[in-house]
């Protein structure tokens, strides 16, 4: 599938189908990919740091011990937004491809899955911070 | 040795023989996408909200969960379905972007190394996991 030299007249509304380049929906499509990439990358380091409880729990303590501060905490909060964004964008791109009304109505569900992503995510991000913030606002 | 002529009408190229290995792929994407959503989303919640996030693990949090079989097939069960959804994701960004046949090539090998690696690497850690190992 190249991009280059596809004939930009394909999804206008002018030949009676509907706009995908450019239009929300693709857009959708580029935010499940570069989440769904960037989760794939995380899992790789993530399995290597866990396995280090294998090696001696002084080298599984060691590394974990660099992963307390708020930088990587920030980190975290990212990894929980991206994943929670695939997450509800897959259950969309499956109702689209199994449920009769789907396609009639991806782009309801498609704001329905951002609302749902900043609803479930303000008070993620307020529990993930707190001790992050309590440390750097109250001190210690 | 027989001369080939080509059938009459016959196509420069002969169609693609392809089995129905692209359809399973895509169907596996959705029923592992649906189990994913639980055990990940669970996963996240219960370790970065519930049980207080980065701060409280150490090796003996490990040792408190995979001390229940639960939790093990939990993650043993995440670590599989969440390599090869994000593998074979990963290869249909890999189809869709490499240009040349020879990176396209080892850009897939690179990555079908790496998801034997993590998913042999995860599962031995699982089965072998000893709580009283020494410092």
């Amino acid at each position: 599938m190249t991009s280059a030299g596809a004939p930009e007249r394909s999804g206008t509304t002018r030949g009676g189908g509907t706009l995908y380049r450019g239009d929300l929906g693709m857009w959708s499509w580029v935010a499940h990919r570069i989440t769904g990439v960037l989760t794939f990358f995380f899992l790789f380091t993530h399995v290597l740091d866990t396995a280090l409880v294998r090696v001696s729990p002084n080298a599984y303590d060691a590394v974990i011990e660099t992963y307390k501060n708020p930088i990587v905490n920030l980190f975290e909060v990212g990894l929980v937004g991206a994943v929670l964004y695939h997450a509800l964008n897959g259950i969309r791109v499956m109702l689209v491809d199994f449920w009769e009304k789907g396609a009639k109505y991806q782009r309801v569900m498609l704001w329905s899955v951002l609302v749902v992503w900043v609803l479930v995510m303000i008070p993620g991000f307020y529990f993930m911070m707190e001790r992050t913030i309590s440390d750097l606002v109250g001190g210690h | 040795m027989s001369l080939a002529l080509d059938k009459p009408r016959q196509p420069r190229r002969p169609a693609a023989r392809r089995g129905n290995g692209e359809l399973y792929s895509w169907l596996f994407m959705r029923l592992s996408g649906l189990l994913l959503v639980v055990l990940v989303l669970g996963h996240l919640f219960i370790m970065n909200i519930l049980d207080g996030g980065v701060h409280k693990i150490n090796f003996g949090f490990v040792a408190g969960r995979w001390a229940s079989p639960f939790w093990q097939f939990w993650d043993l069960a995440m670590l599989w379905l969440a390599q090869i959804h994000g593998g074979n994701g990963v290869r249909t960004v890999i189809n869709d972007y490499a240009r040349k046949d020879s990176t396209r090539f080892w850009l897939k090998m690179l990555l079908y190394v790496s998801m034997v690696l993590i998913i042999s690497l995860g599962t031995f850690v699982i089965f072998t996991f000893d709580p009283n190992i020494s410092n």
